[in-house]
């Protein structure tokens, strides 16, 4: 009889257990998001009965958003809950969701990792609400990433066209010309670092979002999603000639491997020597924020091009928000999102320094002739207007793209730090997430 | 020092060789091995001083770092001050950055130790005295499952614990973090041992026959006998309490209930993405405050945790 | 749950012959009683639960779904896995015996009474210890930067070019660093702890035999202290296969590097909260716990056997 008791306590667990799993098995729960409309008189009586509504969101612009929407509805309190972002934010997302508990009302979700929420009906669709009605609002890029034939998961917050900024007084110091091509930009990293071993014209340690943008604008699509069937393929014409112009930088070292927004990262910006940024509009506040000592120093300019004369472009980052199927509060939950992204926070986002995503702001004069102190007075809004204008709008994600990024380094990576070439990375990038979609029930393939 | 390892053993592996006449004892410091007395050797202070310096070559370059405003970390080397000595208001930023959520992280990783740690040290004294002093059914498999659990990546229970836990409403509530806390198998082994030592069964036998309970007899004859073990086993679990971060990780979502370690992760890394502050003089310093208390904690209380763990390692 | 903690040698408690037994056995469960039914909440449970979740699969496209043993089937055929195992192996072989070994120098220095300042010594080399490792990672982080970290202030100083410690080939060394800078303390005072503990009685002897230093060494000490030396060992064993921490903090750093699937315990995390593959990441862990129970198993009998 000895070992009884310790049986019947492990028998008591496992059954408590088997319980839980059980109910574990059976709980995925069915999209409750009612179709039916949701009319402004509804969401206005819902602001004026007041209650909380939860928010997450890391974009800082949003605070004073927040305080602004709360003043114009006193009875209304939202809960901004900002400290994660990148990877970690995800991660919480998904588990909460997984969990069923603890679900925001409110939640920013990056372009990139929008299909991956919406296509397991994660996230509730805002066309009942009246969202359908703003698209002429917002530029193309952003407008197609949240919405989905005539389903809309977000309201675009912010975009991120793409542009080129460099640091003028290293420039000037080394007589090199802004390049406009990308073969230029190559003969440009070329003399910097011939005429300074310690300088680079950029940095580069692999990152999923520039590498994606870079090959959007080179014309590549490597992503075709077409409901649950998806394709992924590395190889096309656009994809080449990033590689073989991309490779010349690696295999020169002509990069700097300094991961990007890291401490060494900052410092490099502000020394000189990591001469140029290619990414998107919303940088200039981090520049102010991060790298204050070099205001002054940096402008921005276009975006190379593939060839000459050419005007195309694309998005890098960028974010919406989006309300979560299991998240409560849905109509104080919408009044705030419409408020922040396409009422009257926009412009208070704006004056922060977040770049806009609607036609509105980006094409008024007091937006265009803003002078930035840090870039010496240019005004260069006008730079990433006119980006905004050039993207191409027929560019998709992966619906599990967050994932793919997660590998990104894994796999492409090997490209910076061996003798792997970039194109032999994206090719294993390629099939690490065609087996990962396969594996979770989408029809990938090539 | 009368500690409760001078108590006959018999039951202690002898050590191999000589006479062990005398009992093991913890001996004082003495300055003698060899008769006469012992040179005192410079080559040997110069090695282990280059191993002092490893060690604490971090912490110095931390102080110093904890004194630089954000700019002076840039500009500066590294293990020498920069032009402006900023600690106290690097502190005082650290604890007033948004809206003082510093001082409650450390609200909170006081919470988790006292009652996380707390109560594992309890939890561990109660199960060690029960595996010292009692024949019970089930005693040899108890100790071996919690020996062997040990050996389970901590990843295997995080999800499980956690999708556990969110159905029964207790992620990103304090309990999350504390529950996990309160079992503590090395605290269990070292209270076992201890007990086994310092716990004569004549002064249980003669409690019993006076009549006393085994819950009185529990806190007024053999508590106070294991008092450096219990103090051992709480610093030990406070170290690991104060320290924990996977745990917090995966449990937490809502920053206010974050213990000091996560909220220094979360600092760091959001200088690191797009639009964050740049906050790394902020990361040092709160790091700095983070280990201070500790630190503290283990000079202050030295003399009792070293014979505990001495006792701990007599059982080998 | 706690993080790393020490087994314990399976030296059997002594039993106590005892004429009131079966009233004596119920009255034990009394007082294990709270840390058992916690332990089971905490420990056994999950560990239930995760034997289940392994014989699962749960797609995002398609729902739950019994497998039962293909998740561990995919796991011996898994590159990843295997590599990641690998290099845990490899940290293990070369940063344990390193680590102890420094740590029973300086125990045995200490104790030798020939260092002067012997407290302050004990003390300080200890306080890495009480230095969570996500301050430590963070610290060693920003030191190992070769542009502005003291890397690169020493390669500005002295005109060298250090490798970079974050580089691939270096960057296991490096972490490898930081888990010895954090535990050599720790190691150090369980052996001086033991050492302590010797009886004067063999000293004296030693000293009529006219044995010298070194002999004191290796034919007193470091029989004596065989438990706290396996118990370390043991302890270091599991630590090294549980690596996480370290790499996981360091990872912003050194991204291709430091890859998703550096250690086993990193790979079953990022299938988890990467990938929500929660179901392999369970088996996976399985896999992994067995592999090292059997390893410490293994080390403990063996060091053991030829102890006392």
């Amino acid at each position: 009889m000895r070992r009884t008791t310790g049986r019947l306590l492990r028998g008591l667990a496992l059954l408590s257990v088997l319980s839980l799993g059980a109910t574990a098995c059976g709980s995925s729960d069915d999209d409750s998001s009612s179709t039916k409309a949701v009319s402004a008189s509804d969401i206005q009586a819902a602001l004026k009965k007041g209650g909380s509504v939860t928010v997450w969101a890391w974009e800082p612009t949003l605070k004073k958003v927040a305080a602004d929407f709360e003043k114009k509805y006193p009875k209304v309190k939202v809960n901004l809950v900002s400290d994660k972002s990148g990877d970690k934010y995800y991660t919480a997302l998904s588990n909460a969701i997984a969990a069923g508990k603890g679900v925001p009302d409110v939640s920013q979700v990056e372009y990139f990792a929008l299909s991956q929420y919406s296509l397991t009906k994660g996230l509730s669709d805002l066309a009942p609400y009246g969202a359908d009605k703003l698209a002429s609002k917002y530029t193309a890029g952003p407008w197609n990433a949240v919405s989905d034939g005539d389903k809309v998961y977000g309201l675009p917050m912010d975009s991120g066209p793409m542009a080129m900024f460099y640091n003028k007084k290293v420039f000037d110091k080394y007589k090199i010309a802004v390049p406009t091509t990308w073969d230029e930009y190559v003969v440009a990293a070329r003399k910097l670092h011939k005429a300074d071993p310690k300088a680079y014209i950029a940095n580069d340690a692999g990152d999923a979002g520039f590498t994606t943008s870079m090959l959007w604008q080179a014309g590549s699509r490597p992503y075709k999603v077409d409901g649950t069937k998806v394709a992924v393929n590395f190889e096309d014409a656009g994809a080449k000639k990033y590689t073989e112009t991309w490779q010349k930088l690696l295999d020169e070292k002509l990069v700097s491997p300094i991961n990007g927004w890291t401490d060494d990262w900052y410092k490099g910006l502000g020394d000189g020597t990591i001469a140029t940024l290619t990414t998107g509009a919303w940088m200039p506040a981090n520049f102010v924020s991060g790298v204050a000592g070099a205001s002054g120093d940096w402008r921005a300019a276009p975006m190379p091009q593939w060839t000459a004369g050419a005007k195309a472009s694309a998005e890098n980052g960028g974010s919406s928000l989006a309300l979560p199927t299991l998240g409560k509060n849905k109509e104080l939950a919408y009044a705030f999102v419409e408020y922040a992204n396409a009422g009257a926070g926009v412009q208070t986002r704006v004056d922060q320094g977040a770049f806009p995503a609607t036609k509105a702001e980006l094409q008024s004069s007091a937006f265009l002739n803003k002078e930035f102190p840090y870039f010496g007075g240019q005004k260069a809004n006008q730079i990433f207007a006119q980006s905004a204008s050039e993207v191409a709008s027929d560019w998709s994600y992966l619906p599990f793209q967050q994932y793919a990024n997660s590998i990104f380094n894994d796999t492409v990576g090997k490209a910076y730090i061996s003798g792997t070439t970039l194109a032999q990375g994206l090719k294993s990038w390629q099939d690490a997430s065609i087996k990962y979609g396969n594996e979770q029930g989408f029809t990938v393939s090539k | 020092m009368s500690t409760p390892v001078t108590t006959a053993s018999a039951s202690a592996p002898a050590p191999s060789g000589g006479g062990s006449r005398s009992a093991p004892r913890l001996r004082t410091p003495r300055k003698k091995h060899t008769p006469g007395r012992p040179r005192r050797s410079v080559l040997l202070t110069v090695l282990t001083g280059l191993i002092l310096v490893y060690t604490v070559v971090p912490l110095i370059w931390l102080v110093i770092s904890a004194t630089k405003t954000q700019s002076g970390l840039a500009d500066s080397n590294g293990l020498w001050f920069a032009h402006r000595f900023a600690l106290w208001s690097n502190i005082h930023d650290t604890f007033t950055y948004h809206d003082g959520i510093f001082g409650r992280w450390l609200l909170n990783t006081l919470l988790y130790v006292v009652l996380g740690a707390g109560g594992a040290t309890f939890l561990a004294i109660l199960g060690g005295y029960a595996l010292a002093k009692f024949d019970f059914p089930g005693k040899r498999a108890i100790f071996a499952v919690v020996i062997g659990a040990v050996a389970v990546p901590g990843t295997a229970l995080a999800v499980p614990t956690f999708l556990m836990f969110s159905k029964i409403g207790l992620t990103d509530t304090p309990w999350a973090v504390i529950i996990p806390s309160l079992i503590s198998p090395f605290g269990l082994y070292l209270m076992w041992v201890f007990a086994t030592e310092a716990i004569p069964v004549e002064l249980l036998e003669a409690a019993r026959m006076d009549g006393a309970g085994e819950i009185r007899t529990f806190f007024q004859v053999s508590l106070p006998l294991l008092a450096p073990g219990v103090v051992t086993v709480l610093l030990f679990t406070t170290v690991a309490t104060w320290n924990n971060y996977f745990l917090p990780l995966i449990m937490l979502r809502d920053p206010n209930w974050y213990p000091l370690t996560l909220g220094l992760s979360a600092w760091s890394s959001q200088a690191q993405t797009i639009g964050g502050d740049v906050i790394f003089n902020l990361v040092i310093t709160g790091s700095l405050l983070t280990i201070v208390p500790l630190i503290a904690a283990f000079l202050l209380l030295q003399k009792y945790w070293q014979s505990g763990l001495a006792a701990g390692s007599v059982k080998e | 749950m706690t993080t790393l903690q020490p087994p314990a040698a399976a030296t059997r408690p002594p039993v106590r012959p005892s004429a009131k037994r079966d009233r004596r056995s119920w009255t034990g469960w009394g007082f294990i009683g709270p840390f058992a039914v916690v332990f089971a909440f905490v420990f056994l449970a999950p560990i239930v639960y995760s034997v289940y979740l392994s014989l699962y699969r749960n797609q995002l496209i398609g729902g739950n779904h019994f497998v039962g043993l293909d998740n561990y089937t995919q796991a011996f055929q898994d590159d990843q896995f295997w590599s990641s195992l690998e290099r845990v192996s490899l940290f293990l072989v070369i940063q344990v015996p390193i680590m102890l070994g420094i740590a029973l120098f300086v125990a045995l220095a200490l104790d030798s009474g020939r260092l002067f300042g012997r407290d302050f010594f004990r003390i300080t080399i200890f306080l890495p210890y009480a230095v969570p490792a996500v301050v430590a990672t963070l610290m060693w982080g920003f030191m190992y930067g070769t542009q502005f970290g003291l890397v690169g202030d020493i390669n500005s100083a002295f005109g060298v070019t250090l490798p970079d410690p974050l580089s691939t080939h270096l960057v296991l060394a490096s972490i490898g660093n930081i888990v010895t800078w954090e535990f050599v303390g720790y190691n150090m005072l369980i052996f001086y702890s033991a050492l302590r503990v010797i009886p004067t009685s063999l000293y004296e002897a030693a000293e009529i035999d006219g044995a010298g230093q070194f002999r004191v060494i290796t034919a007193i000490k470091l029989p004596a202290i065989r438990g706290a030396l396996v118990i370390a060992t043991i302890f270091s064993i599991i630590g090294s296969f549980q690596l996480f921490n370290e790499p996981s903090i360091l990872r912003p750093l050194a991204r291709n590097a430091i890859t998703t699937d550096y250690t086993p315990n990193f790979y079953t995390y990022s299938l988890s909260f990467n990938g929500q593959q929660h179901n392999y990441s369970a088996a996976v862990a399985i896999i992994m716990g067995l592999i090292t129970m059997v390893i410490a198993y293994v080390v403990q009998l063996r060091g053991m056997r030829k102890g006392a």
